[in-house]
């Protein structure tokens, strides 16, 4: 795939149900809206009218949950056809999806299930990446998942994992910084490393969101505002990745916008302010 | 090994057994409880959203009970979750054999949201309706058009729950009664049509020629009701959004 990706700087938000009539009648401060494909990958109706006038004043990007790109046996031709169709009226940002897998011949989990980063795993992600770039006639971007389980076959980290799949297939990399402090935590990895191993040419799009402490793990919830850890590795991915498309994911305990803004609003000035101060030194 | 693996992932999330096999695999197994809990936490959330009526009418365990025995029965195959609650009547029939008034009412819910996603259609305007040999002419019905026959008062159910106001107890009707639902712009709708505009339907859908049908509404009604009716019938049609399209 030789689609090359483009970079974008600004600030955006996931469109949610509860902030179509914001984002409809009123001029919300952002750069972008990130949707959930599959809500829109409809034949009609109201909520795909809805996107295209939304489209009509905001960037968009589509954002999958069910494209399954870990699958064994491929990703699905009728879901990557009714995807391309969407993308051809959209024309988003960017096109993204997550490095997990959902779906095993006719069972769908709708999940977002974890992978084991063995060589055979990145020879199949490889392969379904390159036929799911090729249908869409795009690159995309491929999102790092959280996890609750781990595999003992992995031969690599799943850093390492990304990079390589980046560099074979092409693909640019969504980092979800709250995945990373996540799976971090339930698995004993290091944060920093993980952000030291991503290949920063790839990263085009940045996720912040919240989590909840589960019975033993912390579980990636996004219903809570984005905390202090993850607004701290945020920091330390900026610093590393410099300007990208950056938003805050909130899909349930979905509040007013003036909320999901004011948490923009910190993405905003940990990003520009330590800008700031590195164009002063 | 990957396809073994999602192959045995799969079925224990389905099965809910032992994750004996999956344990010797992973690291720090106690986080497979977390996929088990999010897979069916997830269907019962999409079923509750699917059926909010049903779920009132039968209350919050009963809908569970019913919930957990489709999800146990019919794992979602679908790309979209979105379609998962389609085949739910299967286990009321299985749960509730004898409550044709639920069955419907569940039929009512899913065929409302299914039309809501429906592709669009552009209404006819006069312009459309200039010149038109009507006895040659074929009139195309919305794709968002549906139809079924009711035995029980369940329309009647739905619509007091929908408006907020007590809902009556479910009774059977005297004669079994015919519903449409289709979607008007972008606004779902749903009628009971009687035995003429219900014949009249299924011809067009059949046949597709008005004169067909003006031809079946005379020999029925007589020359002049029947040519009457099929001018009012098509006013309605245009009007509401259930012929989209005439061809002549």
């Amino acid at each position: 795939m030789s689609h090359a990706i483009p970079t974008f700087d600004g600030y955006g938000l996931g469109l949610r149900r509860e902030h179509y009539r914001d984002f409809l009648d009123t001029d919300v401060p952002v750069d972008f809206v990130e949707v959930i494909s599959e809500n829109f990958m409809v034949d009609g109706g109201q909520p795909l009218d809805i996107l295209r006038r939304v489209r009509e004043r905001h960037p968009v990007i589509l954002h999958g949950v069910s494209m399954s790109i870990g699958s064994a046996d491929g990703v699905r031709g009728d879901y990557l056809k009714r995807l391309r169709k969407l993308a051809d009226a959209i024309e988003p940002l960017f096109v993204s999806d997550h490095l997990s897998w959902s779906r095993f011949a006719h069972f769908n989990s709708h999940d977002l299930l974890p992978l084991p980063y063995t060589e055979e795993t990145l020879a199949v992600v490889c392969r379904n990446i390159d036929a799911a770039q090729e249908a869409l006639g795009r690159a995309m971007l491929f999102e790092n998942p959280s996890s609750y389980v781990s595999f003992a076959a992995s031969s690599m980290s799943e850093w390492e994992f990304i990079a390589e799949m980046s560099r074979r297939t092409g693909c640019g990399l969504l980092l979800d910084v709250n995945n990373i402090y996540v799976s971090a935590r339930n698995h004993g990895w290091d944060a920093q490393a993980y952000l030291r191993g991503i290949p920063a040419r790839s990263v085009r799009q940045i996720h912040l969101a919240g989590h909840t402490q589960g019975e033993d793990l912390l579980i990636d919830t996004h219903d809570q505002p984005v905390n202090d850890q993850v607004w701290a590795l945020y920091a330390a991915a900026t610093a590393m990745f410099g300007p990208v498309a950056t938003m805050i994911e909130r899909d349930d305990a979905i509040p007013p916008l003036p909320e999901l803004l004011a948490e923009l609003d910190i993405a905003r000035h940990l990003r520009e302010g330590r800008a700031a101060v590195k164009e002063a030194a | 090994m990957l396809a073994e693996l999602q192959q045995n992932f799969s079925d224990w999330l389905v099965l809910a057994g032992d994750d004996g096999e999956l344990r010797r695999g992973v690291v720090a197994a106690r986080g497979l409880a977390a996929y088990q809990n999010n897979y069916r936490t997830q269907l019962v959330n999409v079923l509750r959203a699917s059926y909010p009526q049903l779920r009132m009418v039968l209350g919050d365990d009963a809908f569970l009970e019913l919930a957990i025995h489709f999800i146990d029965h019919r794992p979602p195959s679908s790309w979209t979750l979105d379609a998962y609650g389609a085949d739910l009547p299967d286990s009321l029939r299985d749960l509730y054999p004898h409550n044709p008034d639920l069955h419907e009412l569940a039929w009512i819910e899913w065929t409302l949201s299914e039309i809501f996603v429906a592709p669009d259609t552009a209404p006819l305007s006069p312009t459309d309706l200039g010149g038109i040999d009507w006895e040659t002419a074929t009139l195309r019905l919305s794709p968002s058009l549906r139809q079924r026959s009711i035995a029980t008062n369940a329309m009647a159910i739905w619509s007091a729950w929908q408006d907020k106001v007590p809902a009556p107890e479910a009774e059977m009707l005297d004669t079994p009664a015919e519903l449409i639902a289709w979607r008007q712009g972008f606004t779902s709708r749903l009628r009971d049509v009687d035995a003429i505009e219900h014949a009249a339907l299924i011809s067009l859908h059949d046949d597709g020629r008005f004169g067909a049908l003006c031809d079946a509404l005379v020999e029925h009604l007589g020359e002049e009701e029947g040519v009457a009716r099929a001018g009012l019938l098509l006013t309605e049609w245009i009007g509401s959004g259930i012929v989209v399209g005439i061809i002549d």
